[in-house]
């Protein structure tokens, strides 16, 4: 077979199990694409060494008939998840030489599924960014191009580096994670599916923490059957993780049906933003055509509080990001500053810190314990949680009311130049529809739609009701169907 | 049962230059749980270990770790509630307390700020005077431990145990209803008996399992009634914060120090500052390690990695049925049912283990014969040894052995005591030491008999005298009891004197 990095994981699992194919030889052709792909600047650790064992490790059980979907798959890991023996460094250089001595719960449901780890995938710093260009590693690299311009366009972020590398076949998919829509926008931004599960879905244990109340695992895949294969193996209860659902795991993949006659889906007014580019309205409508003609029954709603959620997020998020960025200390593993003559511990905190958190990271950690602090607590933090409270309500109002999914766009622009001088707030619009889906707790699914003028593509989001993903998957799959979405970058790296 | 009743102590009183001052104190106690293992983790609490071995990634602030929560801390701190009849709160939270130190791996420390586990209860301190006070108290809430720092091993480094990081504490906390430095440790002393009964705290306080917080303030005579009455703290002097006290002895003298301190400043016309201080027990004072404005900002807020703690009533019930008498109960128990003295009792219910050592004395015995074995030959004896209770060589089967030997009228009383040295000395059944060694009284009335009629035959002076004088009798008793080697039964030797002199 030719191009093998260049199949699904529903193309390679059949190919493997019909003996097509092995592990090994997929394995390969994607280890050989990413030594080829270093201007994309995706993969930022490289096991090759663990790859190909482990893709002998899966060929023997393909061999003995003991053959889970995921076996001899090769992935990508986001740098966020902590893996054994391997660098896990989140993207920071208060990280650096830090190898953990324990596997987080997601990739060791992946790796005992029989699925192979190609490496470590670039981000934003502790995931907090949406263009990955505050990773210590250097940006990853969109491998689309706008067909009037030579410029290198950002992945997204922050699972940039898994956007990037499914969407250029360095592997068959990828790990990522999504705290206020690092899944979901580089995967619209790179024509890829990405989905963010119910809060609870997955377990956080092993993740380096963000923000603890919103950050969640999930899938970046070819398409929406290898999302729905993929989550399957990777969320389950984990008694490990407080947080994680007591709840057993349905069968995805067999979900999809394609069948969403008689759904009622929900489009929310409030989601309709002044100067939103005319190709994201063109994209939302037509997307609702899709839906409509695939026997969906379309409803207006509104989710009135929607236009507080980012302020929100930007308060919860940096917030519990402050306390949890606080055992960056340089006491006990990654970097810790040089101590000039007569320096103390507070120096050291200090300096260590300073050095090894990037500015974004610092903004953070600083609007994080600003809002938290004696004073502030109730106008910011606490405001806030009432915030979160009613756009829950709002959703769990609109599902009480007959609706299955809400669509909306996924971004409000397709990729933006890497360089461009936005600042702050213009960066954190990037998440204006996604934020919400965190806040609320709630499944949510980016399905590449189209292709704006420029050439790139677009995606639309769909929302779904909690613990129902496999309703959203076949909602995203009907919708995927309807698209017909086979764009892929011309390859220039 | 006796209900016990109990005037009011007096609170304690300081005469000022100017005019006489009350005090009053609050306490944070810190108590750790008994538990094999941490709040959060798996790893053990094993105190002594090697530096940093009992310690799991979560306690170590490791990431991506996260907190779970362990059941069995949650029930010794239900246990410790119901103990001081408290309301348990069938839901309850964590937050995070924020701040930087080495020894606090993860960069906060997780407590319960908002919503305690335990509501307000209430403890009984007796004086020992036949006075007692209710200390109310207002919460008890879970927390982490922090872990040890260690900065005298290297001029330059300072040194991290992370051992006791993340063991499980309960923070009691009472209403500012102690007033005075005994009374305080008499409170902190009966708090550690209930957690002793209860199995929830070794208090141990010298290992640092059991330290406390006193936040110590003036006030003039009959302000803290008016505080009483309304609830207006605005009654009471600005209070100060005496932390981490671990002895007994030094909380009561920082009190005493401290009141000293603050009265010396409002009698010269001063304002006492709200602020944490230290006790120094070697220049004997109190100095300021914090003023409010230096105070930590710690940005509590809720721990987002653990869901709100939920138990069942049916589950607390469960706990409250298995509880074991509490320390009032027992001591009312001892006075009414075993007719012991406040004092017995109190002693004897001073430890668990004490208390239960006298009720196998007193089962099938006698109550009050078994607390004076107890308390006064044995306890003596194991002071003298300088042992305590649980190292004694005597069980509390051959004291009650000695009792029933006593009561039978086998031994007397003087020869009991020779049976109780023997039994702590060498071991053995005293029934079987008693018969073996021949130290059985003689109650056999023919062999008193005769040995009474050689003492008359050998002294018909004596006999003489003692027709006259009926309290010479007494010298033929002596004289029996010499002969007989002190095993003839007294009362026996005393009737049949009595009757063969009036003969």
């Amino acid at each position: 077979m030719s191009e093998l990095n260049k199949l699904t994981i529903a193309a390679a699992r059949d190919a493997l199990r019909a003996g097509d194919t092995t592990s090994a030889e997929l394995t390969e052709a994607c280890l050989s694409e990413i030594d080829a792909a270093g201007a994309l600047g995706a993969f930022v650790h490289h096991t090759p060494d663990l790859a190909r064992e482990q893709a002998a490790a899966a060929d023997a059980r393909i061999k003995a008939g003991d053959a889970p979907a995921m076996c001899g798959i090769p992935l990508g890991i986001k740098d966020l998840f902590c893996t054994k023996g391997v660098p896990s460094q989140a993207a920071s250089k208060i990280l650096e030489g830090f190898k953990p001595e324990y596997e987080s719960t997601v990739s060791q449901n992946l790796f005992d599924a029989g699925a192979v780890m190609l490496g470590k995938l670039n981000m934003d710093e502790f995931a907090m960014g949406s263009s990955n260009e505050t990773s210590v590693y250097g940006n990853a690299v969109n491998p689309w191009k706008a067909g009037n311009s030579d410029a290198d366009l950002t992945p997204g972020g922050s699972s940039g580096g898994s956007a990037a590398a499914v969407a250029a076949d360095l592997c068959l998919a990828a790990t990522g994670t999504d705290t206020g829509g690092s899944i979901r926008q580089p995967a619209a931004f790179t024509g890829i599916v990405g989905i963010k599960p119910t809060y609870g879905r997955c377990s956080r244990w092993g993740i380096v923490a963000f923000a603890s109340s919103l950050d969640q695992a999930g899938p970046m895949t070819k398409d929406v059957r290898d999302a729905a294969i993929m989550l399957e193996t990777m969320c389950g209860h984990d008694p490990k993780d407080s947080t994680s659902a007591e709840l057993a795991v349905p069968n995805f993949e067999a979900a999809l049906t394609g069948d969403i006659k008689g759904k009622t889906i929900g489009i929310p007014k409030e989601y309709r933003m002044e100067g939103m580019p005319d190709a994201i309205e063109k994209l939302w409508s037509e997307g609702t055509e899709m839906l409509r003609d695939a026997g969906a029954v379309i409803k207006d709603i509104s989710l009135p509080h929607t236009q507080y959620a980012l302020p929100a997020y930007y308060v919860i998020a940096p917030a519990e990001a402050s306390s949890n960025l606080a055992r960056y200390d340089g006491v006990r593993f990654g970097h810790r500053a040089k101590l000039g003559q007569g320096d103390g511990i507070t120096e050291m905190y200090e300096k260590t810190r300073a050095e090894g958190f990037g500015p974004e990271v610092q903004r953070r950690v600083m609007v994080g314990t600003y809002v938290l602090s004696a004073g502030f607590y109730d106008a910011y933090y606490n405001r806030a949680r009432r915030v979160r409270t009613l756009i829950k309500k709002d959703f769990e109002d609109v599902f009480a009311d007959g609706i299955d999914a809400i669509l909306t766009p996924a971004t409000p622009s397709s990729a933006f130049e890497l360089g461009a001088d936005f600042s702050p707030i213009e960066m954190y619009l990037n998440d204006v529809f996604t934020v919400t889906v965190n806040l609320a707790g709630l499944p949510g699914i980016s399905v590449p739609t189209g292709i704006d003028s420029k050439g790139l593509p677009l995606g639309l989001q769909l929302i779904g009701r909690p613990w129902e993903e496999g309703d959203l998957l076949n909602t995203a799959y009907a919708l995927e169907q309807a698209a017909g979405f086979a764009g892929k970058p011309t390859r220039w790296w | 049962m006796l209900d016990l009743t109990f005037d009011t102590p007096k609170p304690k009183t300081i005469q000022g230059a100017k005019q006489a001052w009350e005090l009053v104190i609050g306490m944070e106690v810190h108590a750790q749980v008994a538990t094999q293992a941490k709040l959060f983790s798996g790893a053990s609490t094993q105190f002594g270990a090697e530096p940093n071995s009992n310690v799991a990634f979560v306690d170590a602030g490791m990431p991506g770790m996260l907190p779970v929560i362990n059941e069995e801390c949650v029930a010794q701190a239900v246990r410790t509630g119901l103990g001081l009849k408290a309301e348990i709160h069938l839901k309850s939270a964590f937050d995070r307390k924020n701040y930087f130190y080495p020894d606090l791996p993860q960069g906060y420390q997780i407590s319960q700020l908002y919503h305690p586990i335990v509501g307000e209860g209430e403890v009984l301190v007796e004086m020992g005077d036949g006075t007692a006070r209710v200390v109310r108290i207002e919460r008890i809430h879970l927390e982490q431990d922090a872990g040890k720092s260690i900065h005298d091993m290297d001029p330059h480094m300072s040194f991290v145990d992370l051992n006791r990081t993340g063991v499980a504490l309960m923070e009691i906390v009472s209403r500012p209803d102690i007033r005075g430095p005994e009374e305080a440790a008499a409170y902190i002393t009966k708090l550690r008996q209930i957690m002793w009964y209860l199995g929830t705290c070794d208090g141990n306080m010298q290992n640092g399992n059991l330290r406390a917080d006193v936040n110590v303030s003036i006030c003039s005579p009959g302000a803290y009634e008016k505080y009483r009455e309304t609830g207006d703290f605005g009654h009471l002097g600005t209070r100060c914060e005496i932390k981490n006290m671990n002895s007994m002895r030094f909380i009561q003298q920082a009190i005493e120090v401290e009141a000293r301190r603050q009265i010396a400043i409002v009698e010269d016309g001063g304002e006492v500052v709200q602020e944490t201080r230290l006790y120094d027990p070697d220049k004997g004072e109190t100095r300021s390690m914090r003023s409010k404005e230096e105070a930590h900002d710690y940005r509590y807020f809720p721990c987002p990695d653990l869901l709100p703690l939920e138990i069942e009533q049916g589950w607390v019930d469960d706990i409250a049925g298995a509880l074991p008498e509490l320390p009032d109960e027992k001591k009312s128990r001892f006075m009414a049912d075993l007719g012991l003295s406040d004092y017995d009792a109190s002693v004897l219910t001073a430890e668990p283990e004490s208390a239960a050592f006298f009720e196998q004395v007193a089962d099938g015995t006698d109550g009050k014969m078994a607390a004076n074995w107890v308390i006064n030959d044995l306890f003596g004896r194991l002071k003298k040894d300088d042992k305590s209770l649980a190292d004694s060589p005597v069980t509390p089967a051959q004291i009650a052995g000695i009792i029933t030997l006593i009561k039978k009228g086998d031994i007397s009383g003087k020869i009991a005591k020779d049976v109780f040295e023997i039994v702590y000395t060498e071991g053995g059944d005293p029934a079987q030491i008693v018969e073996e060694r021949g130290m059985k009284q003689v109650t056999d009335t023919g062999a008193i008999e005769a040995a009474v009629d050689q003492i008359i035959a050998d002294n018909p002076a004596q006999v003489e005298k003692a027709k006259v004088n009926p309290k010479l009798a007494g010298w033929f008793v002596g004289q029996v009891m010499k002969a007989t080697g002190g095993k003839a039964n007294p009362k026996a030797v005393n009737e049949i004197v009595a009757k063969k002199l009036a003969d």
